[in-house]
């Protein structure tokens, strides 16, 4: 019998009904089963990521009217929209601004989802609760309504955070007229939206490490700090990994905040790849420039997402 | 019954089959006295009764002539109205008649029924359309949509009287009366003569209220000027007219001039922005349609009171004022294009162009220029008659302009959605470039444009 047990149910299939056809054994063979079970999943993946996914390669490469192959002069026909962006230098700047506002978002979401992790983890169990609640709350709330209110504190007439800040005889900042003040508004939002994923995820991953590793690190003397990054850590690793490359997708094809903070500007030094890419392809109606464009964040997350798998596997080979 | 081969279950089986063959085939059978039905999909106007108005225009010709018209309001808040058009042109279908924003006529040509014979008829009863509105409408010689009354806006310069007289010596209301002449100093009303009333006008605190970002209502202002001294990107052909352009390079010039005259954070200006700042009493003038004007009539009616409409500043060629308007299209997929050209057409005329203006208080603005006379640009108030001078009037001797114009409508498009005319300006007096670095940086964006097709 085959480990999968597929043997001993067509078997036994086969000797209540006596005379099943083929067709019944292919159907009641597990593999079958398993298969029929998850064709719902398959049909939404199929149809809501690999067909959009097809569309949008397709779609880039085609010219402006869609009428037929996009040429380009050195790269083959198909490819002439990404030959024009590699010679564009707005296109080069939202490369560099979305690589900034990726990095530096994930980053600070990570720190200071760790920290408020450990913060939550050593409050007693009763008063976690409210707290992990509230924290909580900016990443429940829809990014497009909480980025509209988030623009109304950064408004560049009535900013009501300067308004505080002159209470205080601080000058106004120009939070979103400036191109590095815009650029720190818009990794602010998506901070303040994105930390309390991290932090919930590695509330649960402290959750998980054991007591008695803590109580052995105690025994042979091992400081506060040692206890971290020896223990807790490690421990962590995989969960920080995952966290980090789910939250780096997500940066990286984050649209809602700079459209609504910054609508790219001042001087297209906010872009980020979504942003450029909604306003290239509908916008202006140059729909394949602008698949062109969003499909730039496939190689770069595609590279990102190998280098953390890799590392999660090998640290579970390590363990085993 | 079974003798003769005729069961119960046989009978049933068939009866079924022919009801389902007759259900499916039957391709519109339509009501008694029905011709059919009309799905259009109109702009959701920013004034409340303008959607109310278009219901009940739709519903008098349905009436009239026995078709049922389906009326939807979308909403270009979020390009909602962007990202319709493009799901139906993708998909061959949605409504019939549909409502396209300033670029989109020219962007799905290839998908819209020709309306030469609609404007044709109407351009016999109510003579020449506005030319902006001819550029965008027309692709190769052929109407391709309707320039729509609902929706359409000019934005000449919404003055406050009180501020320009006290502070630039400026008596606006004299200069531009609400009748059909010019009063004294009307000559005068140049960009020169603009530039030094903004500097007064910084001076004294209440600069004017300009947008310098890459939305409508910046691109629109700046590309009304540079058209007014003659001042192109790019020519009929699509070949960039940057360099050595002295044209471009004068109103360049006045651009920094003006824009370091107005409040440091205009480079992060939306369309709501001057808005705010002419009904917070802090600026003394903008370039927006009476919808500001009707939000302080509502909240600050002290500001409304001040206001008065003037025409555009006049440059070297003349004078341009920025001109944003609406279409309505026909799909070509749609099936019921005589019908819905007859809506089109209904819509447009005089009485039911009258009646839409009317009641968004004067903020519509019809294609024709025949039609710049209706009374409610006069009594509309307080005060009244601020808004005659809204509308392109003879005597005002200005034009309508679309920024990136007399480029192709294709290239035009993403210089004028990119703001390249605002990023140029910011380029020098944010960014610190020189005049010519900033032109060579827009020459090589045009040329990228250009390059796509």
């Amino acid at each position: 019998m085959a480990a999968d047990g597929t043997l001993a149910v067509t078997t036994a299939a086969g000797a209540g009904s006596g005379r099943a056809t083929s067709l019944q054994r292919f159907a009641r063979r597990r593999s079958t089963i398993a298969f029929l079970m998850t064709l719902p999943l398959l049909v939404v993946v199929v149809g809501l990521v690999g067909y959009p996914a097809a569309y949008g390669i397709y779609l880039s490469t085609l010219n402006r009217r869609m009428t037929a192959f996009m040429e380009g002069d050195w790269l083959p026909t198909g490819l002439g929209n990404f030959e024009i962006l590699f010679g564009s230098d707005t296109f080069w700047m939202v490369v560099w601004q979305s690589c900034i506002f990726a990095i530096s978002a994930v980053l600070l979401k990570a720190l200071i989802g760790f920290w408020l992790a450990h913060m939550l983890h050593h409050i007693p169990t009763k008063g976690q609760r409210k707290w992990r609640g509230m924290l909580l709350v900016p990443w429940v709330i829809p990014p497009a309504l909480s980025t509209l209110g988030w623009w109304w504190m950064f408004d560049p007439s009535y900013s009501s955070i300067n308004w505080i800040l002159n209470i205080f005889a601080v000058p106004s900042v120009p939070w979103l007229g400036e191109p590095w003040w815009a650029r720190a508004s818009v990794i602010i939002v998506n901070v303040w939206y994105g930390a309390p994923f991290f932090m919930i995820m590695y509330l649960a991953a402290l959750k998980s490490v054991p007591e008695q590793l803590y109580e052995a690190a105690a025994i042979d003397g091992a400081t506060s700090w040692q206890r971290l990054r020896y223990v807790t850590l490690p421990m962590m690793a995989n969960i920080i990994s995952i966290t980090v490359l789910f939250s780096l997708i997500v940066t990286f094809a984050n649209y809602d905040i700079v459209r609504v903070l910054t609508n790219g500007g001042p001087r297209d030094l906010t872009h980020v790849f979504a942003s450029y890419a909604f306003q290239v392809g509908i916008l202006s109606s140059n729909i394949p420039r602008g698949a062109a464009v969003s499909l730039f964040m496939f190689p770069i997350l595609a590279v990102c997402a190998f280098f953390v798998l890799r590392g999660v596997t090998r640290r579970n080979k390590e363990q085993m | 019954m079974s003798n003769n081969g005729i069961t119960r279950r046989n009978v049933l089986r068939n009866g079924a089959g022919v009801v389902a063959a007759g259900a499916l085939s039957a391709p519109m059978v339509h009501a008694q006295g029905t011709g059919g039905t009309l799905k259009c999909g109109f702009w959701d106007h920013w004034v409340p009764a303008g959607n109310g108005i278009m219901r009940e225009l739709c519903a008098e010709w349905g009436r009239a002539n026995r078709v049922e018209v389906n009326v939807e309001f979308i909403t270009s808040v979020g390009n909602q109205n962007l990202l319709t058009i493009n799901a139906q042109a993708q998909s061959r279908s949605g409504h019939d008649v549909l409502s396209f924003p300033t670029w989109e006529p020219a962007a799905k040509h290839e998908l819209l029924e020709p309306m030469d014979d609609v404007m044709g008829r109407l351009a016999q009863k109510y003579g020449a359309v506005t030319p902006a509105a001819e550029y965008l409408g027309k692709v190769r010689g052929k109407w391709v949509a309707v320039p729509a009354v609902s929706g359409t806006q000019l934005k000449p310069a919404c003055t406050r009287m009180d501020l320009l007289r006290q502070h630039a010596g400026i008596d606006i209301r004299a200069m531009w009366p609400d009748k059909p002449e010019r009063g004294p100093g009307a000559d005068g009303w140049t960009w020169d003569a603009f530039a030094a009333a903004a500097e007064k006008c910084k001076a004294a605190n209440v600069p004017f209220g300009l947008p310098m970002g890459q939305f409508t209502d910046a691109v629109d202002w700046v590309g009304a000027l540079m058209t007014s001294y003659g001042a192109f990107m790019m020519d009929e052909r699509g070949n960039p007219t940057v360099r050595n352009n002295a044209k471009l390079r004068q109103a360049v010039e006045m651009l920094v001039r003006i824009s370091r005259a107005l409040p440091d954070d205009v480079w992060a200006w939306d369309d709501a922005s001057n808005n705010r700042a002419l009904i917070s009493g802090r600026s003394a003038l903008v370039f927006n349609p009476p919808s500001a004007w009707a939000v302080a009539k509502r909240d600050q009616p002290q500001v409304a009171e001040q206001c008065w409409y003037a025409p555009s500043p006049s440059g070297p060629e003349g004078r341009y004022v920025g001109y944003l308007p609406y279409f309505w299209g026909l799909w070509s997929f749609s099936r019921a294009k005589s019908a819905a050209k007859g809506l089109i057409e209904f819509l447009s005329e005089r009485p039911q162009a009258e009646r839409q203006t009317n009641t968004s208080a004067g903020y519509d603005i019809p294609p024709f220029l025949s039609m710049s006379d209706f009374k409610i640009w006069e009594t509309e108030g307080p005060p009244t008659g601020f808004a005659y001078n809204y509308p392109v009037k003879p005597h005002q001797n200005q034009k309508t302009s679309v920024a990136f114009a007399p480029a192709p409508a294709e290239f035009a498009v993403q210089a004028y959605n990119n703001g390249l005319n605002t990023k140029l300006i910011a380029r020098i007096v944010q960014g610190g470039e020189s005049i010519d670095q900033a032109l060579g940086w827009v020459e090589r964006e045009l040329t990228t444009i250009r390059r796509g097709g």
